[in-house]
């Protein structure tokens, strides 16, 4: 059963320009996704494809000048505003991209202990430190005297000490050494095989391969596919839509051949189809319209011509 | 032309030494990787090497010689977050003119756009800034270049799209590079060899 659904979200900024004058800005538009029970979603895609809005999105967390539409289901049931609200940091737990939502005057071990509701919060904080080989002294450290590595693992350690039943994680890994992301990775999935669900946000391609179920695309504020993991291997060919073609092929475990261009900006998107202007199989139609989201082979893409 | 990193020991004021007696090489031309765990200095030493902070132990050679504290250095540095490297309040075509030169060349290989060159650093996505910063690096033929985690925060195209313009350009001027990164896999295909620190 899907734990979390999100139907239709579209985002959009409303900007000032110069003096008085006011632009709206469509950062997202019609991008539905679900969250299955027990499943690890991997949300892979460019930078300011809106992977990162999509997390804030759910956690309600936008700033002010954003307008959102579409709806939020958890567990059934469609969500206000303030219903969400009050999820986060009980239900749905959150591992920003930036450490710099670590409070800069509190000890990073007391943060931890904050997000955990049951249970003795000291002694999960350094069950949760030991495992992530963050040594004893640094519970009592602030953030400015961590490495950056350092501060990310503090940031794994709140959620894994919450008792929540989805995690969001917002690039969780960058910068971090092998073990240690084998180690979060291996958490994400016990979390996960527990009947709870994690949505991890990352760009890391070949991480998202050893845990995830399902691995959804973005580009440019829409998802163009949602694939299982299975068929991201070998030459890419049983992957369906152009775009994560070229992203298969560009890893530098694969080809490390990349497409030219760059991710069209969100004020001057192009009419048809969002990828046609660096897409090889662009046609005539592929100008017209955005094409509809369909099924396909057990996953979904959002191309006329995949097959 | 070799650069040279010999007994080289640092630490922050009072702290614990956070390394000492590295000793490190790198030839024109070559490229090599530079692992270890978070935290172990890996940003600190390639600072250190770019000029940017001074080793309390050890000293820096360039060719045998002491790197003189005065024109370009010849040893340039690219950063993880390219948003901390560009000055908010300049626009994108002064930014690449910081170096003292203009190399549409290189601005080609990058995919860099005739059109961002008239924008602010906030009107640029990480991927677009970054190929700003490592063409700010490159187009004024530095002799070594260190990537420290330089396309980690990029998707797989973008870093694909960087890497190839810098290995060209580096070929090309017979420039040597210094890869820090935590992705084996990029490490592996980009390296000449791997040092641990």
């Amino acid at each position: 059963m899907a734990i979390l659904e999100v139907k239709n979200l579209s985002i959009s900024f409303e900007q000032y320009r110069s003096g008085l004058k006011r632009e709206v800005i469509d950062v997202m538009s019609n991008l539905s996704i679900e969250l299955e029970e027990g499943e690890i979603l991997a949300i892979v895609g460019s930078s300011g494809s809106g992977k990162s809005l999509l997390a804030h999105a759910m956690l309600n967390i936008l700033p002010e000048n954003a307008k959102t539409s579409g709806q939020i289901f958890y567990e059934g049931k469609p969500l206000t505003d303030v219903e969400l609200t009050a999820l986060r940091g009980k239900e749905l737990a959150f591992i920003p991209q930036s450490v710099n939502f670590l409070d800069p005057l509190m000890q990073v071990g007391k943060q931890v202990r904050q997000s955990s509701r049951n249970g003795n919060a000291v002694e999960k904080q350094r069950s949760v430190f030991e495992c992530y080989h963050l040594g004893k002294e640094v519970e009592k450290l602030y953030p400015f005297q961590l490495s950056g590595g350092m501060a990310r693992r503090t940031l794994l350690s709140t959620a894994a000490v919450s008792d929540a039943k989805i995690i969001i994680a917002d690039e969780p890994t960058p910068g971090l050494d092998e073990v240690v992301i084998q180690e979060a990775l291996r958490n994400f999935r016990e979390f996960a095989d527990e009947n709870r669900a994690v949505m991890l946000i990352t760009h890391d391609i070949g991480a998202a391969l050893t845990i995830a179920d399902k691995i959804a695309v973005f580009y440019a504020g829409t998802v163009v596919e949602i694939a299982p993991v299975g068929d991201f291997s070998g030459k890419g060919e049983k992957l369906r839509h152009p775009y994560t073609k070229a992203l298969w092929r560009a890893l530098p475990q694969n080809e490390f051949t990349p497409i030219p261009g760059a991710q069209p900006h969100l004020s001057d998107l192009p009419k048809g189809c969002l990828f046609a202007p660096r897409c090889p199989l662009m046609t005539e139609a592929c100008t017209v319209e955005r094409p509809r989201v369909r099924e396909l082979r057990d996953g979904k893409v959002r191309c006329i011509h995949a097959t | 032309m070799r650069l040279e990193a010999k007994g080289i020991g640092f630490k922050y004021e009072k702290g614990p030494w956070l390394f000492r007696d590295v000793n490190f090489h790198v030839e024109a031309g070559e490229v090599v990787g530079i692992t270890g765990a978070s935290g172990r200095g890996k940003t600190t030493f390639c600072r250190i090497l770019a000029g940017f902070e001074r080793a309390l132990e050890g000293e820096i050679l360039l060719d045998g010689q002491k790197i003189l504290p005065k024109g370009m250095h010849p040893v340039q540095l690219v950063l993880q977050h390219p948003e901390q490297a560009v000055n908010p309040r300049w626009k994108m075509r002064k930014v690449l003119e910081e170096s003292g030169t203009f190399d549409e060349n290189i601005q080609r290989l990058l995919g860099i756009e005739k059109e961002w060159l008239s924008r602010w650093p906030g009107e640029l996505s990480g991927g677009e800034l970054q190929r700003f910063c490592v063409a700010r690096a490159i187009s004024a033929s530095p002799k070594f270049l260190i990537a420290d985690e330089m396309t980690t925060m990029l998707d797989a195209i973008t870093q694909a799209q960087i890497w190839q313009a810098v290995l060209e350009t580096a070929k090309e001027r017979n420039m040597g590079i210094i890869v820090v990164s935590h992705e084996r896999k990029l490490m592996e295909r980009l390296c000449d060899r791997i040092v641990e620190l």
